[in-house]
Formats: C-alpha cells, structure tokens, sequence
C-alpha cells in the first residue's frame, strides 16, 4: 500500500528518492484535493477565530481592525472576574452541569437496560422508533409544545387536570421550575437517542456468558449487574469523558429559549451571557475573553479526565 | 433454557420492564399526537372543548392559512434551501476528506487528524468565529451557515474510520487496473458507503433543518430567516428575551391551530424520513463511535 513499499528506496540515492517523491506527488496530488475544502473550512472558520481571540487583550473597537485596537493586556479577564455576575454564571453552569450528570447522563443507560431486557422483538423495535422520535425534532419545537401544552388557558394538559378537578399547572415562567423543566425537556427529546450507543455495546455481549451463567442459576437481577453492567463500563467511561468537554458550554441553544427576565437569576450561563452582552450590546473584546476563560476550562477538563481514565488504566478517548 | 426464564420471582421483572417502556412510549407520543390532532380542530373547538385527543369536526383551516401567509411560506421555502444546499455541500465535502485521511501512507494525515480532533476541545467562541464571518462578508448570505457547518468533526471522524475499514485489496487492484484516484473513489468506494452516507445525510438534514441559532445570528434580513426562527417568532417568544411590542403583535396574530400546524409542518419531513434510515444509523453509529 505504501508508496515507498511499491517502489523500494535505496539509501543515499538522490534521484531516486526524488523520483520516489514524484511519484508519491503524482498519487498523493488528487487525495489533497480531496482533503482540500474540508480543510480550508476548519482553517477558516474554526482556527482563524482562534486568532481572533487576541481581541480579548485589546480594547477592540470594529472600525480600527485587530491591528488598531488598544490593548489592554488583561483588563477584559480582571473585569469577568471581578464582574458581579460571574458567580451566578459559574454557580448556574455548576448546577446545571450537575442536575445534568446526576440524572440526565445515567437515562439512556437505565433505559438501554430496560429494553435490553425486551425478548418480544416487535415491541422492542417499534418502541425504539417511537423514543427516537423526538431526535428529530428542533428544540423549538420541543418548548413550543410544552408552552402549548402547559398554557393557563387552553393547554391541552391543563385543561385536562381541571377536568379532573387537579389544580393546573402554572410553573412554566417559575425560576424554581426552570431547572427542571429544562432537564425533562432535555431526556424528553434525547434519552431515546443517546441510548442507541449502549444498545451497540449490549448487542455485542457474548450470548454465551448469559448461557453460562443460567446454568450456573444466576437470577436476571444478578446477569445484569455480572455481565451487562461491567461491559459496559467502558463505554461509559468514554461518554463521560465526552461529556465533560461540554461541561462549561451546557446546552446553549436549549437554555436561549426558555430564558426570561425573570429567571435570568437561576437560568444565565457563560454562552447566554455572551450572546446578550456581545452580539446584542457589541462589547465584542470583554464577551471574547469570557469565551477564551470558558474554552480554556473546558479543554482542561477534558485532559484532566482522560489522563485520570489513563492513568487508572483504562482507554482514554484522546 | 426458555422455562427457566418463567421462574415465579422473574416475572416481575417483566412486568416492570413492559410497564416502563410502556409509559415512557406513551409520554413520547402522546405531546406528538395532541398536537398532530388539534392542528385539525376547528378554533371553535379548542377554545371552548377543553382538553380533547379526537376532534369532532375536522378541517384543514390551520393549513389553508399557514399556506396563504407570505413569512411561512417565505420560512419554510428558505429552511429547505439552507437544508438541501447545505446537505449537499455538507455531505460532499466531508465524504471526500474522511476518504483522503483514511489513506494512511498520505504525509501530512496525522496533523490534519489532530487539526480536526482539536476543533472539538477549543473553539475561538462565539465572538471571534462571528467576526470571521462578518470579515469575509457573509453575514445576511447562506453560505453563514453553509461554509462554517460544512464539517462536523464527528461524523467526519466516523466516516474516516468506515473507510479504513474497507479492505485495501479492493482499492489495490483498482490501481492495478488502471483507475485513478478519483475513478476509484467514484465508482468502487461510493457504491460500497451508501448506507454509511445515506446515514449522515440524514444527520447532517436533521441539523440544518433544524437550525435557529446561526440563522439568528448570522441573518439579520427577516426574509431570510429559516422555518426554525419563524417557529420561534409564534410559539417561544412570548416569553422569551427579546420581545419587543411589535414582535408580540406578530405572536397574537396566529391562532392556536396554526401553531400547531407550524409545528406539524416543521417536524414532518425529518420524521417522515428517518424511519427508512433506522436500519443503517444503528449499525454506522456502533462502527464508528467505538473506535472513537
């Protein structure tokens, strides 16, 4: 397959090698054209922001460019720091971070082993359509119903408690409720979705472990917790790893829509706060710099995480 | 081994099992189906039934009006352009990179595999990736989305790794044969991934399609914006941020019915699809996601 293994290289031969590079070019030349658009979009767009992040030293203003601006070292950090606000975003992102891992991490998990437990094949394969279902669908459609649903007047739910004579329910705008409709929303749509990864890991168990252990007279409760759960394990391990690297940037897109003046208190992360106090109020060098302080926790996250799941021996993901 | 499994103390596990399942089926569905079903009640009926699953008088009104107002159909026609041209774009581009990077003897593949790994740990943020775009002018164009999307590190790695997968004798004697790289990319590599792409075509569809963000972002022309954006205009912000008194006129403008026909309108097509790809999606996710 190698170049150099088609056309053997003898040492200290320059034409040679150069004919060898040639030859190399003349195969290698459509491949980087290949490579070449997938390339350019990730250098321009994902690393050329990069760079751009050196807004976050200056005082950037859009008519003087990156090369004009003032720069103010590390004023823009001082300020986050010092910024009020920073202990509810840091305090918001941790509780979020933690509702999220604590009960909405563990979901698919529970329910990849319930429907493991399925022996009907049509049951279990149609009710895999059904859970996901809701993939599919956009997060505005998923609040828009449950705005739809739970409306003081006329929501189809809460006409249906009163018609049943239960009190209706008023807690979409609460601050008290806003973390937990968030999370609900959130296994609502994905628990079905996220599931499918540990229903692969379940499908390649060796059948014959089960076997061994029926005739050893284990109990289903104990097959689970001998032979499913432990092959699962590293699985897991690697979505949590995963997981982390998204800890500081939670769900953005999702908190955006159910955000409101009221529970802005319970509800104002580091993404949310960049957009209303970058894109809507243009204060582009301070917002870059709570984007770096965020990307750079993230990152350490991650290698914090896969060097501990490495050092524990384990795979890592990286 | 069948009798075994009907001992006495291990049916109750059954039983847990099928009433678990049942319930979370039923609360999956059932918000999918109110809504489906009130999208073709009449006002009247909503208004004054209370809490109903069947109506008693169909019709068509909620779709009738939706299909006369100009910013659905504007929306809507806008959402299946970002989508169609975006999947093309999307699915051409990182089908032929993962190819070229499942080449191993290729110089220059392990940067560009760590150039791609590391876009998933650290991003420049919002701000910064905003200016890049506003610095090559596509703010209030398509190609916002379309240029900047046209990867997704993820599938990008998936499909790589699907490639390496295909043994290389086939590829091999293709060159013997006198194929070029592109002829063997083109009629011996695409035949043996469609299902594979089949696959994150649909991944890639259900994100443009359901794409808000960006779109918010990135257009500020109203008559661009996407199904998404006008979806969040009738059904999300009436309570959300940025509501202003003309905004809120535009959310009491729609009934009810046409909400939720908004709704049915935008979930459909995706839902519609994706049942055909199940079969392919289980097996690509499980390839790739565990090799990471």
């Amino acid at each position: 397959m190698r170049a150099s293994a088609s056309k053997p290289i003898v040492a200290n031969s320059r034409r040679t090698t150069s004919s060898t590079m040639a030859h190399y070019m003349k195969r290698a030349f459509p491949i980087y054209l290949m490579v070449l658009p997938g390339l350019l979009s990730i250098i321009l767009f994902k690393y050329l922001p990069m760079f751009g992040i050196a807004i976050s030293f200056q005082q950037y203003s859009p008519f003087r460019g990156v090369w004009g601006s003032k720069w103010v070292g590390l004023e823009n950090f001082v300020r986050l720091f010092t910024e009020q606000q920073f202990a509810t975003l840091l305090k918001n992102t941790l509780i979020l971070n933690l509702i999220d891992i604590c009960f909405y991490f563990p979901a698919p998990i529970i329910f990849a082993l319930i429907l493991n437990e399925v022996r009907i094949k049509w049951f279990k394969s149609s009710l895999q359509t059904i859970v996901y279902l809701p993939h599919f669908v956009s997060m505005i459609v998923v609040v828009g119903i449950t705005n739809i649903l739970f409306a003081s007047e006329f929501g189809g739910i809460n006409e249906w408690l009163a018609s049943v004579g239960l009190p209706r329910y008023e807690g979409l705008t609460d601050p008290d409720h806003f973390r937990w409709i968030w999370l609900l929303q959130n296994i609502w749509k994905e628990v079905g979705w996220s599931a499918i990864i540990y229903l692969a890991a379940l499908a390649s168990i060796d059948p014959t472990l089960y076997e061994a252990a029926k005739i050893d007279g284990a109990s289903r409760l104990k097959q689970i917790w001998h032979i499913t759960l432990p092959s699962l394990a590293q699985v897991v391990l690697i979505l949590f790893i995963l997981r982390l690297g998204s800890f500081i940037d939670i769900g953005f897109e999702h908190i955006f829509l159910l955000q409101n003046p009221l529970n802005l208190v319970v509800s104002d992360v580091f993404d949310t706060y960049i957009y209303r106090v970058g894109v809507q109020q243009g204060e582009f060098s301070y917002t870059t710099a709570v984007g770096l302080f965020k990307s750079v926790v993230g990152l350490v996250l991650v290698l914090a995480a896969n060097a501990i799941a490495k050092r524990s021996g384990r795979e890592g993901v990286y | 081994m069948k009798a075994q499994r009907i001992i006495k103390n291990e049916k109750h596990i059954d039983v847990f099992v099928y009433c678990i399942l049942i319930i979370w089926g039923a609360a999956i569905i059932f918000p999918l189906l109110y809504v489906l079903m009130t999208s073709f009640a009449t006002e009247r009926e909503y208004l004054t039934r209370g809490f109903f699953i069947w109506p008693k008088e169909w019709t068509l009104d909620a779709y009738l009006y939706l299909l006369g107002n100009n910013t659905f159909s504007q929306s809507f026609m806008n959402a299946v352009t970002i989508t169609v041209v975006g999947t093309a774009i999307s699915i051409s581009v990182t089908t032929l990179m993962a190819y070229g990077l499942s080449k191993k003897w290729l110089k220059g593949r392990t940067l560009i595999n760590f150039m791609v790994v590391f876009t998933m740990l650290f991003s420049g943020g919002l701000i910064p990736t905003y200016l890049v775009i506003k610095e090559f002018q596509l703010i209030d164009t398509f190609w916002s989305l379309w240029l900047p999307g046209a990867v997704t590190p993820f599938y990008l790695i998936v499909m790589r790794s699907f490639f390496s997968s295909i043994p290389h004798e086939l590829e091999e004697s293709a060159r013997v044969d006198g194929c070029g790289e592109w002829r063997t990319f083109f009629n011996i590599m695409l035949p043996l991934s469609k299902a594979s792409i089949a696959t994150f075509v649909l991944f890639y569809m259900v994100g443009y399609w359901n794409t808000y963000f960006s779109a918010l972002i990135y257009l500020n022309d109203s008559s661009m914006w996407p199904l998404q954006v006008f979806l969040r205009q009738i059904l999300v912000l009436n309570q959300s941020m940025d509501d202003s008194a003309m905004l809120m006129e535009q959310v009491i403008s729609y009934t009810p019915g046409a909400r939720m026909a908004a709704i049915v309108v935008s979930a459909l097509p995706m839902m519609i699809i994706y049942p055909f790809l199940q079969k392919h999606f289980n097996k690509g996710m499980l390839l790739g996601s565990l090799k990471g």
